[in-house]
């Protein structure tokens, strides 16, 4: 279990995050969506060590984990699907899901979680992750590294940008499996609807707050028109 | 016969654990000649006056290895070696340098390995150079290789020349006139640390129509080590010339680059690439997040960057 215990970050004299509490249960299904700028990705970060908040604390299975690095909090299970994922060079996609297995991996185990995400294994495996993969490409490798990782936290910070290419119901078939299979808990920041619609859990964050949290059904009716007033929120990188 | 130090520095420069029984080779041990062979395609022969060796391979020669690694393992030896590779017409061949040094004494040590390369029509060659510095003694290691290539037409050259560890300070030459047609490409890898110093010094004369450089160099500047790219791709016909210099630098290392491109041809396209700075910090994020230290991320992003 998941715990943020009023949760604060400010940056630039702005409050990003404000006394965040939430609860991720065990093998919960969770969305996390709001309007641009209202902190989603901060929190994620926050989880993932990456972000130090001013206050509160962050518990995993009831332990203190707020003053971990992002090394321990990885090793203690959480995986972090990046927004942007990031190039290197020399590094090959099979090097990066090897490492993100935490184990040697086959070639042909390695091309399991590749096809998994729609890739052809064996026109990627062997790249590097390097600018000449697109951003389509590269998110879709991203959300493989993590899929490896079978940690029992995942947060994915808005896995559909960029996946135009790629249908939404594979995209979705991929999080269900991943749901199933590992039985950890996994934490979405979406915008879509679509994604929205198969959560356990939303969790509507705005102006560094939780706003509301509940079921699909209970969120849902009265989501679009928040805030922003249109019916999807576009894009965002707060 | 070759003692441990040798035939460990052999198998690291060249990747032969033995003297060879076969093929074409020439070892080079503290300025002598250790072992030399000729094959039917492939002759190699001391020159006279001069310390070095030409080697001749016929017209024609297909998948052939030639190895002539030069190993040093005393101290104060300073060794200036003289080696053209006369590669005939329509041959494909793969060339194995490079230069190992184990210095444990409190003499410079050094190697100049000076070699030229006159390729023939449609002629193919992989080069392969690898140099290594080891030894605990406060003795200098200095590897100083010049490359000098005259690509015939039509002619093809790879290079690959590396320099991962423990040479103190090496100046590093290469120069090719290219004839219409012809292509090289040279892929240089390097890592300096402590307080070694490297440089690079690039010069390209692209001659003749159609023929085209790429040169790529990717290295890695650690401590107070220090290193200096230099390239310089002259177009005067109808031709393609890119150049390419992406370091990394850590703790007090300094990089410079300073690229030149001549177009003195309306046909010439010639592109210059130069990137230095430090780790990425999203980088080490990213592979932070998948469980490695700080320290694990770093080694990992460097492998990669100079594999």
């Amino acid at each position: 279990m998941l715990e943020l215990k009023d949760i604060c970050y400010a940056a630039d004299g702005k409050q990003i995050l404000d006394h965040i509490n939430l609860v991720v249960d065990d093998a919960k299904f969770i969305v996390i969506t709001g309007p641009n700028g209202g902190g989603k990705s901060t929190l994620a970060k926050v989880i993932a060590g990456i972000i130090t908040p001013d206050s509160g604390q962050i518990l995993l299975d009831g332990k203190d984990i707020t003053g971990w690095s992002i090394t321990d909090r990885a090793n203690a299970g959480i995986s972090f699907a990046f927004q942007q994922p990031v190039r290197f060079k020399g590094v090959t996609v099979k090097d990066l899901i090897t490492l993100a297995s935490g184990k040697d991996l086959s070639t042909a185990a390695a091309c399991d979680y590749l096809s998994e995400v729609g890739l052809c294994a064996k026109d990627y495996i062997n790249r590097e992750v390097n600018a000449s993969l697109s951003g389509g490409e590269l998110k879709r490798i991203e959300i493989a590294t993590v899929m490896a990782r079978k940690t029992k936290v995942t947060i994915f910070d808005e896995p559909e940008a960029g996946i135009d290419l790629w249908s939404f119901k594979n995209l979705i078939d991929v999080f269900e499996k991943m749901h199933e299979e590992i039985q950890g808990s996994i934490l979405i920041i979406s915008h879509q609807e679509r994604i929205l619609n198969i959560a356990d859990q939303v969790v509507v964050i705005s102006n560094g707050s939780v706003s509301k949290i509940g079921t699909k059904d209970e969120v849902l009716p009265g989501l679009f028109g928040v805030d922003t007033g249109c019916r999807y929120f576009q894009g965002g990188n707060a | 016969m070759l003692d441990d130090v040798i035939k460990n520095l052999l198998a690291e420069v060249s990747d032969l654990p033995e003297i060879p029984t076969n093929g074409a080779f020439n070892i080079r041990s503290n300025g002598a000649s250790a072992g030399r062979h000729s094959t039917e395609n492939i002759q190699i022969e001391p020159k006279v006056g001069r310390s070095g060796i030409d080697i001749f391979i016929q017209p024609g020669t297909k998948d052939e290895n030639v190895h002539i690694p030069a190993l040093i393992t005393e101290s104060g030896i300073h060794d200036v070696v003289y080696n053209d590779f006369h590669v005939g017409e329509g041959a494909d061949v793969t060339i194995v340098a490079g230069c190992g040094i184990h210095n444990c004494g409190e003499s410079e040590s050094l190697h100049q390995g000076i070699h030229r390369f006159f390729l023939g029509k449609n002629a193919k060659v992989k080069y392969i150079e690898k140099h290594i510095g080891e030894g605990d003694g406060n003795g200098k290691r200095i590897i100083n290789p010049e490359t000098y290539i005259e690509g015939g037409e039509n002619s093809y050259l790879e290079m690959d020349t590396v320099q991962l560890k423990g040479v103190d300070s090496t100046k590093r030459i290469s120069s090719a006139k290219l004839a219409a047609g012809a292509t090289i490409v040279i892929r240089e890898k390097i890592m300096t640390h402590g307080e070694q110093y490297a440089e690079t010094s690039f010069d390209v004369v692209l001659e003749g129509a159609g023929s085209s450089a790429k040169l790529i160099s990717r290295s890695v500047a650690k401590d107070r080590s220090r290193q200096l790219f230099r390239s310089k791709i002259v177009g005067n016909t109808d031709c393609y010339g890119h150049s390419e210099c992406d370091a990394i630098i850590m703790d007090d290392g300094i990089v410079a680059a300073e690229p030149e491109i001549v177009a003195n041809d309306v046909d010439a396209t010639l592109i210059h690439e130069a990137a230095i700075g430090k780790i990425a910090g999203d980088q080490l994020m990213k592979l932070m997040t998948l469980g490695l230290t700080e320290a694990e991320a770093e080694a990992q992003i460097i492998n990669g960057f100079l594999k």
